[in-house]
């Protein structure tokens, strides 16, 4: 089949679309992710995708410390969304040191060096 | 390892080269010339070497270049590639071979020229794709995050982490085999310059040459030799993630259950060590460490390190000839705490030797916290 995608185009080709879908487990129900042939929780292989809520909050984070001539200082963060994955991300629209541990956090697709990526902002309300 | 291999291999020999700057030597040459002080250290030579354990930062086929290298044909290889816990893992699969008669002399080997060659990390291995994107700065950025969260569950403070560094400093100030060797205080620490949230430049190893190399016999014939055996007691290996983002708990690491089983193959106890050499990347490593292998409880590393607890003349030796932070640290620093175990064991350490010590524990780390080994260590006394 030559049309056939692994996980890998599935959820990169949702990215190009704005879409951020997560790869679920048909046996144990548990979200993984990065997204893979088999559930890393139960080793089952029947993976269905699922429309993240993205929704989420930042489980840790750091400041990367870059000279202002190069870009300046850039946030780099572990978001864990409420399907209960992790990723690595970063959180814009505030400085990236005001960037806090248990801060919620709503996904959006954007890009990052020069391809569709997830990334964040703070949540409203 | 279990412990009916306990005591069934001994560390004959140790050595070293090209600590600091090694100018004009590629990773390969400080490899070499490692392994020649370990074999003189033996008294071996590289044709008696039947058995090599080595991975190198700069190639995917390490052992075989090593070995090409080094003029030698060795009928049992491993380059078991799990970063800077590489050399305390290969303890066990040399004791394993050695045991089962696959080798009777087995050489572990580590060179690198980072310092010189680039001043930077250089390394073979690919950005994880899934966070590639986001440009973190490996390794530091994982080891910050680590950190972040460590401080947010337990309080542990930027104090705590930089009394990390003035221990580390404190011990290395006595050692002529380190690289740095000045007054270090915790605000030089905390006003150095913040390199990835909440860790300063000192909070993170040194970039240096060097490299490291160990002799292991049979314990049968281990008493052969001109310096005095040290016994591999325990040995263990806990593989955890590769990516930071795939770590579960960023605040307990694998080293939890290394440690445990090192100890049980051993038959000892955190309160039976006396040096405690781990691999410190970055200052949150040790408290880590610390934690995960029972000298602490979980959460109260940063309060164990306050004040010079683990500096010269505190309640615990940790990283006596001053660790990755301040001896040195070319790449991948492994290897060297299994050295400085070996030598405080043996009575010859090169900076402060701490007195009657039968009993050490070497700790590697490797990836972004993600491969934990331990290792326990005894004199002929211990068996
Ligand atoms: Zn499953």
């Amino acid at each position: 089949m030559p049309d056939a995608k692994g996980p890998d185009q599935i959820f990169q080709g949702a990215l190009t679309k704005g879409e951020i879908l997560l790869p679920k487990c048909e046996d144990c129900e548990a979200y993984h992710f990065f997204p893979r042939v088999l559930c890393p929780h139960c080793h089952g292989a029947a993976i269905s995708w699922k429309q993240a809520t993205g929704k989420g909050r930042v489980h840790t984070t750091t400041v990367v410390r870059r000279k202002p001539e190069r870009g300046g200082d850039y946030n780099v963060c572990v978001v864990e969304l409420d399907e209960g994955v992790r990723m690595m991300s970063r959180v814009e629209g505030i400085a990236p040191g005001e960037v806090a541990i248990d801060m919620a956090v709503t996904a959006f697709v954007s890009e990052a060096e020069g391809a569709p990526a997830v990334l964040f902002k703070p949540s409203e309300g | 390892m279990t412990a009916e291999l306990r005591g069934k291999s001994a560390i004959v020999g140790t050595g070293h080269a090209g600590f600091g700057e090694a100018h004009g030597l590629t990773a390969y040459d400080v490899m070499a010339q490692s392994a020649l002080a370990a074999l003189g250290d033996a008294g071996l030579n590289l044709f008696d070497v039947d058995g090599l354990f080595c991975t190198m930062m700069e190639d995917s086929m390490p052992a075989l270049m090593a070995a090409e290298y080094l003029g030698i044909q060795p009928r049992f290889i491993d380059g078991t590639m799990s970063g800077g816990s590489s050399f305390v893992n290969y303890l066990t699969s040399a004791t394993m071979a050695l045991d089962a008669g696959l080798c009777d002399v087995a050489l572990i080997v580590y060179g690198s020229n980072q310092r010189t060659a680039s001043g930077r990390l250089v390394t073979a291995s690919r950005p994880p794709a899934y966070e590639a994107p986001y440009n973190p700065r490996y390794p530091i950025s994982a080891y910050a995050m680590a950190a972040a969260r460590h401080m947010h569950e337990y309080g542990t403070t930027r104090e705590q982490l930089a009394d990390v560094a003035v221990a580390a400093r404190a011990w290395a100030h006595h050692n002529p085999e380190a690289f740095e060797r000045g007054p270090l205080t915790r605000e030089d620490v905390l006003g150095a310059r913040m390199v990835g949230d909440p860790l300063t430049v000192r909070d993170c190893c040194l970039v240096t040459d060097g490299g490291g190399a160990i002799v292991m016999v049979r314990a049968d014939r281990a008493r052969d030799f001109p310096k005095a055996p040290v016994y591999v007691l325990g040995s263990a290996a806990e593989s955890s993630h590769r990516q930071i983002s795939q770590m579960k708990d960023f605040t307990v690491t694998a080293a939890r259950d290394s440690g445990a089983r090192a100890f049980a193959a051993a038959g000892v106890t955190a309160a039976d060590i006396q040096a405690v050499e781990l691999y410190d990347a970055f200052t949150i490593n040790t408290i880590l460490f610390l934690e995960d292998l029972g000298f602490c409880a979980k959460g109260e590393g940063g309060a164990f390190v306050e004040g010079g607890r683990i500096a010269p003349g505190g309640i615990l030796p940790v990283n006596t000839n001053g660790g990755g932070l301040s001896c040195v640290h070319p790449g991948m620093y492994g290897i060297f705490t299994v050295i400085e175990a070996a030598r405080q064991i043996r009575g010859d350490a090169p900076g402060i030797q701490l007195k009657d010590i039968d009993l050490a524990l070497a700790h590697g780390n490797g990836g972004v916290l993600s491969s934990q080994v331990t290792a326990i260590l005894g004199s002929q006394n211990t068996l």
